[in-house]
């Protein structure tokens, strides 16, 4: 097995209730390690809307999604927590001497006596288009990221999609394949200007396509691609494709936290609110995953639950301890751990 | 109050009467009109309340902005007349609307 990862607390997803958990946490001294299935924090505010206005957060009058990760991040910076992104928390289970053991799908494992659950509407997957028979050719010929790039040499390959995604995968992978082919529904992109200019670039010097349209339908057997239909203005056309990669944005499912043995309530976990712990001793839910009477789905209502729940967790830890309450502006102890003492 | 249809996959239409100001996604989820989402609550985020107007309604309903555009990429099987059913404002000139529900939300 591999080398195992030892902390007080795992935090599985990194959006911004996870995140001031670490705050929180760490004014009682608990070391924290997150994991996320994105590849950086911040949840749904850093994923599906960075530049909207939030109106709600106290004392920000107006800040914008990402900004709001931005200060969170600077404001657990004093606790060095580590992160772990492109992971998914893949099982949970305790062992015999009551410590947690979490195992991602790249086999990494951590171990930790409290688990704080901070998954929100459930971890990010891509979205899979409405073309009849896709699950088919699933991890043969269709796949909805590029883990391995080798897995595109030489082939005759299809991307769909106008955002970053679909554009710096194209240009990525053009030298390396036999045919590159963007299919997108509109001739304007949404991905960076300059990666753009590249990839018309491209299609000028003969070495891509580019064609406006939807895909429409897919062929080949027994999960192997030979072609799609691509729908546009002036018809339906033929691409030859052994390799099809859709990129149509994220959406979340709750994956699996439903196999952990935990009770749910409509894919959420039932918590208490006093210390918003699972059915689970030792596993904690705080933010959009957790579900109480009067429960909100607010970024405040998860920072309070984080609050509460990091007191419960020091008692898990550390039993018998005697927490003391302390006030950030006034206590020199909490000014040390935050880096400011003076 | 204006009136606007509903027009579903399956070809059933339902009537609704929907607030002026709020807009067409509002109106449909009020009356749990099937296959309109709305997962992000009417951000412009999530392009789970794709609708198509009635051609004979296009010109009223206007064309959709460049975040709006930029959201349809999500949308599956979209035309001419897609819209964002959240990005539409209702208003008594759009009274007798006709929209059609897509087949499946992105
Ligand atoms: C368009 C829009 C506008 C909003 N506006 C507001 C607003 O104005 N005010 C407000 O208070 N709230 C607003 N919200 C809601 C707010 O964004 C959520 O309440 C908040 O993001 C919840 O935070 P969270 O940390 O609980 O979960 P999330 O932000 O959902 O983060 C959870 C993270 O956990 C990860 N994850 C889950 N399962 C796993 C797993 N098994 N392995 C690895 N990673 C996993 C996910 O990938 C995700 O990154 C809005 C939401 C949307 C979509
Ligand atoms: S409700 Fe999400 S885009 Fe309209």
């Amino acid at each position: 097995m591999a080398d195992i990862l030892k902390t007080d607390v795992v935090i599985v997803g990194a959006g911004p209730v996870g995140l001031f958990a670490v705050f929180e946490l760490g004014l009682l001294d608990l070391k924290c390690h997150l994991i996320d299935i994105l590849d950086r924090p911040g949840g749904q505010c850093a994923e599906l809307y960075p530049e909207k206005p939030i109106y709600d957060i106290p004392a920000w009058p107006v800040i914008s999604g990402q900004d709001l990760v931005v200060k969170l991040m600077e404001q657990i910076a004093p606790f060095s927590p580590t992160f772990a992104y492109n992971r998914m928390v893949t099982s949970l289970e305790k062992l015999a001497d009551g410590t947690f053991r979490v195992t991602t799908d790249e086999n990494e494992v951590v171990e930790a006596k409290v688990v704080v659950i901070a998954a929100g509407g459930g971890s990010f997957q891509p979205k899979r288009p409405p073309i009849a028979g896709i699950e088919a050719y699933e991890g043969h010929s269709v796949f909805y990221s590029v883990r391995r790039m080798e897995e595109f040499r030489d082939r005759d390959v299809v991307i769909v999609g106008g955002g970053d995604s679909a554009l710096d995968w194209t240009i990525n992978l053009q030298p390396i394949v036999r045919s590159m082919t963007l299919v997108h529904r509109r001739p304007d992109f949404r991905a960076a200007p300059d990666s753009v200019k590249k990839m018309f670039d491209l299609v000028e010097d003969g070495k891509m396509r580019f064609v406006v349209g939807q895909v429409s339908g897919l062929a080949g057997d027994n999960g192997a691609l030979s072609a799609v239909t691509v729908k546009g203005d002036k018809g339906e056309e033929t691409v030859k494709a052994d390799r099809l990669l859709p990129f149509f944005g994220l959406t979340m499912k709750l994956g699996p936290i439903a196999e952990w043995g935990l009770n749910l309530h409509e894919n959420l976990i039932p918590v208490d609110t006093e210390k918003f712990e699972s059915s689970t001793p030792g596993i904690f839910a705080i933010g959009d995953i957790n579900w109480y009477p009067g429960k909100l789905k607010l970024i405040l209502s998860g920072f309070h639950e984080g609050a509460l729940m990091a007191q419960a967790a020091k008692r898990v830890v550390a039993p018998g301890e005697r927490i003391v309450f302390q006030y950030t502006t006034s206590s020199t102890n909490l000014q040390k751990k935050l880096g400011v003492a003076g | 109050m204006t009136k606007i249809t509903f027009i579903a996959s399956s070809g059933a239409r339902i009537d609704v009467d929907a607030v002026d100001g709020s807009t067409v996604m509002e109106a449909a989820i009020k009356n749990a009109v099937p296959g309109i989402t709305a997962e992000c609550g009417g951000a412009c985020a999530c392009a789970t309340c794709h609708v198509y107007v009635d051609e004979a309604w296009t010109a009223k309903t206007g064309k959709p902005a460049a975040t709006e555009e930029d959201m349809l990429d999500f949308a599956f099987d979209v035309r001419p007349n897609s819209r964002l059913s959240c990005q539409i404002k209702v208003k008594p000139d759009l009274d007798g609307l006709v929209v059609a529900i897509p087949e499946r939300q992105a």
